[in-house]
């Protein structure tokens, strides 16, 4: 049977994960699972936080390796508060972006981490963007990542709408990220979300027991 | 790079990889496959039928190695009209269900296919067997092939239990849909088999005739 191996041939510890973010109207929801593993055999943590704040209002969530995407992430962080020193004004979503694509692009050789930013600025709105493995970046609706995504993308598919509301949009991304900790054994535990506005950043946990349930369940 | 002395589809093993899918509803079954076969990166068929009757009422599904895939349903298929001549009557869909098992479990070192058995017959109704690697379990609905991780998510959401024939038939036409936008080894036509006490009817849904969705 034709399987899909999408991180498992990362060593050390792996995010084996699901990550998601959408656009609704008015804002950006970015959201991940909270399980990280050794060889997808052991889980080392069941509780980890995956949605980084790189800015006020920019979020982002990491794939891959876990070391190389915290080093990534890091580097970034400081690059884009010394840029927005220079703007003298919050950093564009696209600039946070860009940032981690050129990480990325010019380290693929040593890397293995892929991201997703998300989030809000006042010249674009609520923005999303993907970074993948080897350093393309590009500007999407709406965006999954992470092993347990190959799950979703049905669900995505057919589920997603532009311009939802924030309550529609919320309930899609715990029920995506629902239905692939329910099928991916390296995803799990309690669902992380951030909904980023005009207004400000919530952030919203789903326990493991407070997650929708599907049939089988 | 030099180039290659021939092309890849010569010395690539010939799949199906696919998305097959059946479900069963209170009076038969609902099969739906993609027709998608690839020889490595080349698509050597794009219209192939992957739903293969094993008997007037009972039908499967083919996935994997195309040659393993019809093998086994062409042995059945036989073995099937030999049983259902002893007894005298159809036969039931669970015996098909396990001539395909006994083979693929038998043989499961050298063959790569997995089929989805789902029919009808007079003792139970509707009923869908997955038959994957030597097992044989019976399950309201199966999904299989490389396009079916994409789905994963869409089916476990989307089903319920007491559909009706058309809902079935809905469902099995999204699924296969969603799929075959994803899995590079699944596309062209949607066939489908609606199998019930009056019958069986085939049906095949051309390429802009499929669901789309937001981005399309």
């Amino acid at each position: 049977m034709e399987k899909h191996y999408t991180d498992s041939k990362v060593k050390g510890v792996s995010t084996g994960t699901t990550i998601l973010a959408a656009i609704f109207d008015g804002g950006v929801v970015i959201g991940s699972d909270s399980r990280a593993s050794i060889g997808g055999e052991y889980v080392s943590s069941k509780t980890i936080n995956k949605v980084i704040q790189v800015h006020d209002r920019i979020f982002c969530c990491m794939a891959g390796s876990l070391a190389d995407a915290q080093a990534v992430i890091k580097s970034a962080k400081s690059h884009l508060s010394f840029h927005s020193v220079q703007m003298e004004s919050p950093p564009l979503v696209i600039a946070a972006a860009s940032v981690l694509k050129e990480l990325c692009y010019k380290n693929k050789d040593e890397l293995q981490a892929g991201f997703l930013t998300a989030g809000w600025d006042s010249k674009k709105g609520p923005q999303v963007y993907v970074v993948s493995l080897g350093g393309m970046l590009i500007s999407q609706q709406v965006t999954i990542g992470g092993s347990g995504s190959t799950y979703i993308y049905g669900y995505v598919d057919a589920k997603y709408k532009p311009n939802m509301t924030r309550e529609e949009c919320l309930q899609f991304a715990t029920n995506a990220l629902a239905l692939a900790m329910g099928r991916d054994n390296v995803s799990g535990g309690v669902a992380h979300l951030v909904v980023i506005t005009e207004k400000g950043v919530e952030h919203v946990v789903v326990p493991g027991d407070k997650l929708p349930r599907f049939n089988d369940e | 790079m030099l180039g290659e002395a021939e092309p890849q589809w010569l010395s690539e093993e010939v799949k199906t990889g696919t998305t097959i899918i059946a479900i069963e509803f209170n009076g038969g079954v609902v099969l739906g496959s993609d027709s998608r076969v690839s020889a490595g990166e080349s698509v050597v068929n794009r219209v192939m039928n992957k739903l293969s009757p094993l008997h007037d009422k009972i039908y499967c599904a083919l996935s994997g190695s195309a040659a393993d895939a019809q093998t086994i349903a062409e042995m059945v298929n036989y073995q099937l009209d030999v049983h259902s001549m002893e007894i005298g009557e159809d036969p039931q869909v669970r015996s098909a269900a396990t001539l395909v098992k006994n083979i693929s479990y038998k043989y499961k070192e050298e063959l790569s296919a997995h089929l989805i058995v789902a029919g009808w017959d007079r003792r139970e109704g509707g009923q869908v067997f997955a038959t994957l690697k030597g097992l044989l379990t019976r399950q309201p609905f199966a999904v299989g092939g490389s396009g079916s991780s994409y789905v994963y998510g869409f089916v476990d959401a989307e089903y319920r239990k007491g559909m009706n024939k058309k809902e079935c038939q809905q469902f099995v036409v999204n699924t296969l849909s969603l799929a075959m936008n994803r899995d590079g080894s699944s596309g062209g036509v949607a066939y489908l088999v609606t199998i019930d006490e009056h019958g069986t009817e085939e049906k095949v849904i051309l390429g802009n005739d499929l669901p789309t969705f937001f981005d399309q």
